[in-house]
């Protein structure tokens, strides 16, 4: 052992016994064993983090220059834009990633869908998984007022309106999130503070939960077979490898290069994304005056909007309008008990009957459906092709545990296979 | 009793007087940062009522949506003598054409959901999520609804009210536009946003 390899182990000695560094990166990278059958649905999760490093650091660095009041929102949107060095790059990388964010968490959920990731024993892995996406749907909402542009402003408008729709306490639980009668500076100074402060630690702390309860459980594969069951002699899984170097160098960086290559792309040449990433009426600024003439929201809300919007007729007393919430929020809301609706003995979808493949194609179908007709006007057709959607996004779900269980599985073999 | 064991009752007896202690504490410490989201006086002096001169105004037109009050855009339309008679033909497609729902002061709730009978005070904001609808006061066939009788329509979900503000059934939109507390100052000057001691 050299000199400095010698200083190094003695430096080492002395911070192990005082913070469990050495232990944790064992723990958690070199000695973290990942089943060795991954595949490309299995970069969304680094990616993802890659996105929230994005959006933290150059979110950072956009509150220098912004100011959130209504007088002087979108004004300092155009001064960075036009006058700060690089603003219009750090506010591009930051748009771009919401759109990148929304991409990637929507790819991460198919792949855990796919493959039985929500099942025993990463329950948990899931349900932290759906509150991170519910913040990242708030963050995204409360980031969207900012620019207090005019389609800031009208989509805000619609969204806090909907608390309105909660009989007896509705309208003055919206006039208590606004904090004042209508959406103003006020309501964007608060935003701006849910916004930057509040919800990034929020998703920061399910994040770290995230992963270390996945890192408790061990990682699922393709195979859906459980590697902890086949040890070799060392107690080993005969199938799986350290996560470092194995997946780091091997899988996620090309992963991430080729990921950046696609992210620069869209946000050096196409950053407003033909009007679905920076809506066109946001380049006029906030008019409580004057809705314009479409209100749509940014693509990655549009399936929950279509819902929303679906819900056309009264029942049992109540509004039209009520039932649009419930079916919006029970919709966002429902896939946190997937874990216990799904009773089929495999994960994977590659083991599982035909039932479970049609139910996922044809939902994944009326999911994209849903959020094509969320940014198109509503018309009486559109809104029974809605309808119809919305049934089958729902019957997904809660008719699982009926055809999980009668549908005829395939043998799931031992070993996983390679890709 | 040995000196040694533990008195199980008194330990949850004082873990459950703590729980409350601290859940009390928690809940009086919510009280600060719940209340400083409600308006602030700045936001309720700012919601002050409005005073907006109608002398110019001429049948079937509307003033707005430039007189807003609490930031809420109002509309101020004269109707005319036609447009009048459209209102009590009754139309059948309206959801709460006797105005039974709250949407207006006491003083508004009657056929032409006003005081004087020709003019019209709105707030121009769509019941159902809070778009401003488009005032569409021509009786002819539109994109929107072949036998339109004028009235008011809202482009973000398609909701349809009549010249009196009056909601149609089978719309996203719940309830009549809202009516906001008004009087007349005098002849020609509506105040907006106060009852004038009329209610």
């Amino acid at each position: 052992m050299s000199a400095l390899q010698e200083s190094f182990k003695n430096v080492m000695d002395w911070v192990d016994a005082r913070l469990p560094v050495t232990e944790t990166y064992e723990k958690h990278m070199s000695k973290y064993y990942a089943p060795k059958n991954f595949n490309f649905w299995y970069l969304f999760g680094v990616l993802a983090t890659v996105v929230l490093v994005n959006q933290l650091l150059t979110g950072i660095w956009l509150t220098m220059s912004y100011v959130p009041t209504g007088d002087g929102a979108f004004a300092s949107i155009e001064y960075i834009m036009r006058d700060v060095e690089y603003g219009w790059m750090l506010r591009y990388m930051h748009s771009t990633g919401a759109s990148a964010f929304f991409f990637v968490v929507y790819l991460h959920m198919f792949r855990g869908l796919a493959y039985g990731s929500y099942q025993k024993p990463r329950e948990l892995i899931w349900i932290l998984g759906m509150l991170i996406y519910i913040a990242l749907m708030a963050e995204g909402f409360f980031g969207y007022l900012l620019p207090w542009g005019n389609m800031s402003y009208w989509a805000g408008q619609v969204i806090v309106s909907l608390a309105g729709a909660i009989p007896v306490v509705g309208d003055s639980l919206a006039t208590w999130v606004r904090g004042d009668f209508n959406i103003s500076g006020i309501t964007l100074n608060r935003f701006f503070a849910l916004h930057v402060v509040l919800i990034p630690l929020v998703l920061i702390v399910l994040v770290f939960l995230h992963i270390l309860a996945l890192h408790e459980v061990g990682s699922n594969n393709p195979d859906g077979i459980d590697i902890k069951k086949n040890l070799d002699v060392d107690g080993k899984p005969v199938d799986g490898v350290p996560f470092h170097p194995h997946y780091t160098i091997g899988h996620d960086l090309p992963g991430i290069v080729l990921f950046l290559f696609f992210f620069c792309g869209v946000m050096f040449f196409w950053p407003d994304g033909g009007g679905y990433f920076i809506e066109h009426p946001n380049y006029e600024p906030a008019n409580p005056l004057k809705t314009p003439e479409l209100i749509a929201p940014v693509w990655y809300y549009t399936p929950f909007y279509s819902m929303l919007r679906a819900a056309t007729f009264p029942l049992f007393g109540l509004d039209a309008k009520f039932w649009g919430l419930v079916v919006m929020a029970g919709a966002i809301a429902l896939p946190i008990v997937l874990p216990w609706l799904d009773r089929s003995p495999v994960r994977s979808i590659r083991y599982k009957g035909m039932g479970s493949k049609l139910f996922l194609a044809v939902f994944i179908v009326a999911f994209f459906i849903l959020g094509y007709l969320g940014t198109k006007h509503p018309t009486a057709e559109r809104t029974l092709v809605a309808q119809i959607c919305t049934a089958i996004y729902f019957g997904y779900f809660l008719l699982m545990p009926w055809y999980t269980k009668v549908e005829k599985t395939k043998p799931v073999p031992e070993r996983v296979t390679m890709p | 009793m040995s000196e040694n064991s533990v008195n199980t009752r008194r330990r949850n007896f004082l873990i459950g007087a703590t729980s409350v202690v601290g859940a009390a504490g928690v809940a009086g410490v919510a009280v600060p940062f719940i209340g400083s989201w409600n308006p602030s006086a700045k936001a309720l002096a700012a919601g002050a009522p409005i005073k907006v001169d109608v002398s110019k105004l001429s049948p079937g037109d509307i003033l707005g949506p430039i007189p807003a009050w609490r930031d809420k855009p109002i509309f101020v339309i004269k109707r005319s003598e036609a447009q009048l008679d459209s209102l009590n033909s009754k139309n059948g497609r309206l959801a709460d054409p006797d105005s039974t729902r709250p949407q207006q002061p006491e003083y508004a709730q009657n056929d032409t959901r006003s005081i004087k009978p020709d003019l019209l005070v709105l707030v121009g904001l769509c019941t159902h999520l809070g778009c401003s609808p488009q005032f569409k006061p021509m009786v002819q066939p539109e994109q929107f609804d072949q036998e339109w009788m004028g009235g008011f329509f809202c482009a973000c979900h398609g909701s349809k009210f009549d010249l009196a503000g009056r909601v149609y059934s089978g719309v996203p939109a719940p309830a009549n536009l809202e009516v906001p507390p008004h009087y007349y100052e005098s002849d020609s000057v509506i105040v907006i946003g106060e009852d004038g001691g009329v209610a």
